[in-house]
């Protein structure tokens, strides 16, 4: 749809503070987006498609076909180190809990997509820059488990910074728990995708983002092992800005597709549809939310 | 700079020479060896009794302390297999066939260098994607073969290179943790040194964690968590107490299953000896779980590592929401 010239105009110019509700200035070209417009194009720059980072219930919105079973809610952060460093770590997951509306770095529960009931998991950079503590693993591997016990295929959207620093070795145990998990759901026969978004790094990257049948990168998302930072500092030199792109990682051979947000929905139906025999699906299964409470 | 190191010159380092020179002069002087001798057991004490956190990690990083190297020449036996069979032989991790008091196993350990030119040769210890491909191959390997797994575990952490990024550290990891995971033999990991983060868990995803009493094993170094939380890597003593790194820390929460004292003043003070008693503590650890059956041993693996950071569940059913 062209853009009206009342909305060209507009965008053309500077933007008042108490208009920044209503627009988004986009930190890749620029361009000031209304933010209408960018939650209607999935948080994408309608002029340069930028990928914004998404939110995990605009995420979970954009890809299940109606309701969605949360699970797993009921695991809730502690303080298991009583942590402090500028500020206590309780005020951290306040501030958190505050500015994100999350209650933990990973949603994680039940939909249909395009009528295939999945078990589906999405986590949130603006939780703790996504980092994955003991409440991640644990829903994680309950989400894991629940699946199991269904037979449901399980799609994970990692974004994470790595393991949860203020939970120290319990965070990073979280590895062993979920590769586990990953395990025996697949042992048994069930498709695992991962969709690694922006950015997927550290203790998330070296565990179940890349221990699933189907490894997706959204377009444009920084993956990698160690941080762009870490590695810079190491070689003492810039990288180029290519490395550690969703593109880069296809080029090397390490995902199986690059596919852009818009497309996502799309390309996970048509990779379910390969994966599970839809003549199968136990007619239970099918009605959201009847089968979560199996 | 090494802070035991440090502690280790001035009077200690006096008393040590004296020692020497005494008994180099014969019988004569025994009385007063032994006087001498007294007076640095209390010095020993005085200087290393009770550590800090942050001078466990130095005591980790010592450079006179047993390194794999060590350990593998204590074996009966030990028979290298090299490479990824794709790319390299990482000599960060070495691995092969070994017998440890008699117990024929498969061992992999990773090699740090005792001087510059060994450590460039071993990347200080930090292991790439090929060695964990390496480690990887191993541990299928060992299933196969009905051998148990045994690792030593001594890392300042997965290389950070550019290299290693295009060759998929992640997904390096993430294989030998899954291969961990399948694996139906009992696996025996034991921290000597250094525990870096994932690098370290990589090949610790085992039925019995064994941790030598200074040696560390942490979510991220005291440096790297110093820097990211304050900005400023000198805070990195504060770092260490916060992460809880200790032995005595990972004992309590159920993260390491046994820890192996150390000699007054580090491994190193008697490091010959030291290396047996890990070895024979292996030895005790490998019989606990001979006779398991794959089922049980994956079954307990399973249930080790689900314990931890574990919630009471809901009884309820769940809420069902639409997306709010």
């Amino acid at each position: 749809m062209p853009m009206p010239d009342w909305l060209r105009l507009l965008r053309e110019k500077d933007v008042p503070a108490e208009d920044a509700a209503l627009w988004k200035k986009c930190p890749s070209c620029g361009e000031m987006l209304y933010r209408k417009d960018l939650e209607a194009n999935l948080s994408v720059c309608t002029k340069c498609n930028y990928h914004f980072r998404m939110h995990a219930y605009d995420r979970i919105n954009s890809l299940v076909d109606a309701d969605f079973v949360e699970i797993g809610n009921e695991f809730l952060p502690g303080d298991p180190l009583e942590w402090t460093d500028k500020r206590p770590y309780v005020q951290k997951l306040e501030a958190d809990r505050e500015k994100s509306n999350l209650s933990e770095a990973i949603v994680t529960g039940f939909a249909t997509l395009e009528g295939f009931p999945v078990a589906l998991g999405v986590m949130d950079f603006n939780f703790r820059g996504g980092t994955m503590g003991t409440v991640v693993g644990e829903r994680v591997t309950h989400l894991l488990e629940e699946a199991r016990r269904r037979k449901l295929p399980c799609i994970i959207f990692t974004a994470s910074g790595g393991a949860r620093m203020e939970e120290g070795m319990l965070a990073l145990m979280q590895m062993a728990k979920t590769t586990l998990a990953v395990e025996r759901f697949m042992s048994d026969g069930n498709p695992f995708f991962t969709v690694l978004t922006d950015p997927t790094t550290g203790g998330v990257s070296a565990s179940f983002a890349f221990e699933s049948d189907i490894i997706i990168a959204e377009a444009r998302a920084s993956i990698g092992f160690a941080g762009r930072r870490v590695i810079e500092q190491t070689i003492r030199q810039k990288l180029p800005d290519n490395f550690q792109t969703a593109e880069f990682l296809l080029e090397k051979g390490h995902v199986d597709l690059v596919v852009p947000r818009i497309d996502l929905r799309g390309t996970l139906i048509r990779l379910l549809d390969y994966a599970v025999d839809r003549k199968r699906i136990s007619p239970v299964l099918k009605a959201v939310p009847e089968f979560a409470l199996q | 700079m090494n802070v035991i190191v440090e502690r280790e010159k001035g009077p200690l380092q006096e008393l040590e020479t004296r020692i020497v020179t005494l008994r180099e002069r014969g019988s004569g002087a025994s009385g007063d060896v032994a006087l001498l001798e007294e007076k640095y057991r209390e010095l020993l004490g005085d200087l290393f009794g009770n550590l800090t956190p942050w001078e466990r990690v130095h005591m980790a990083r010592h450079p006179k302390r047993p390194l794999a190297g060590d350990y593998i020449a204590a074996f009966d036996s030990f028979d290298e297999l090299h490479g990824d069979r794709h790319f390299r032989d990482d000599h960060a991790l070495v691995g092969g066939f070994a017998k440890i008091r008699g117990r024929r196993v498969v061992v992999l350990a990773q090699r740090k260098g005792r001087d510059t030119k060994e450590n460039i040769h071993r990347n200080f210890g930090m292991v790439s994607p090929e060695g964990y491909r390496k480690a990887k191959r191993l541990m299928e390997l060992a299933s196969r073969f009905r051998l148990p797994i045994v690792s030593f575990v001594d890392t300042s952490g997965a290389d950070p290179g550019i290299a290693s990024e295009e060759h998929a550290q992640s997904e390096a990891i993430a294989s030998c943790l899954v291969a961990l995971a399948k694996a139906t033999v009992p696996v025996v990991a034991t921290i000597i040194g250094e525990g870096g983060s994932g690098g370290a868990l990589a090949i610790a995803l085992a039925d019995t964690v064994i941790m030598a009493e200074n040696a560390v094993y942490s979510v991220a170094s005291p440096e790297g968590c110093a820097a990211i939380l304050w900005g400023d890597s000198a805070r990195a003593p504060e770092a260490a107490e916060r992460l809880r790194l200790t032995s005595a820390d990972l004992l309590g929460f159920g993260i390491v299953d046994r820890v192996i004292k150390e000699p007054l003043g580090g491994a190193h003070r008697n490091a010959a000896g030291f290396v047996e008693i890990v070895l024979d503590t292996i030895e005790d650890e490998l019989r606990a779980l001979e006779g398991k059956t794959p089922a049980a041993l994956r079954d307990a693996r399973y249930a080790k590592f689900r314990r931890i950071g574990t919630w009471e569940h809901a009884v309820q059913p769940h809420v069902v929401t639409a997306v709010p």
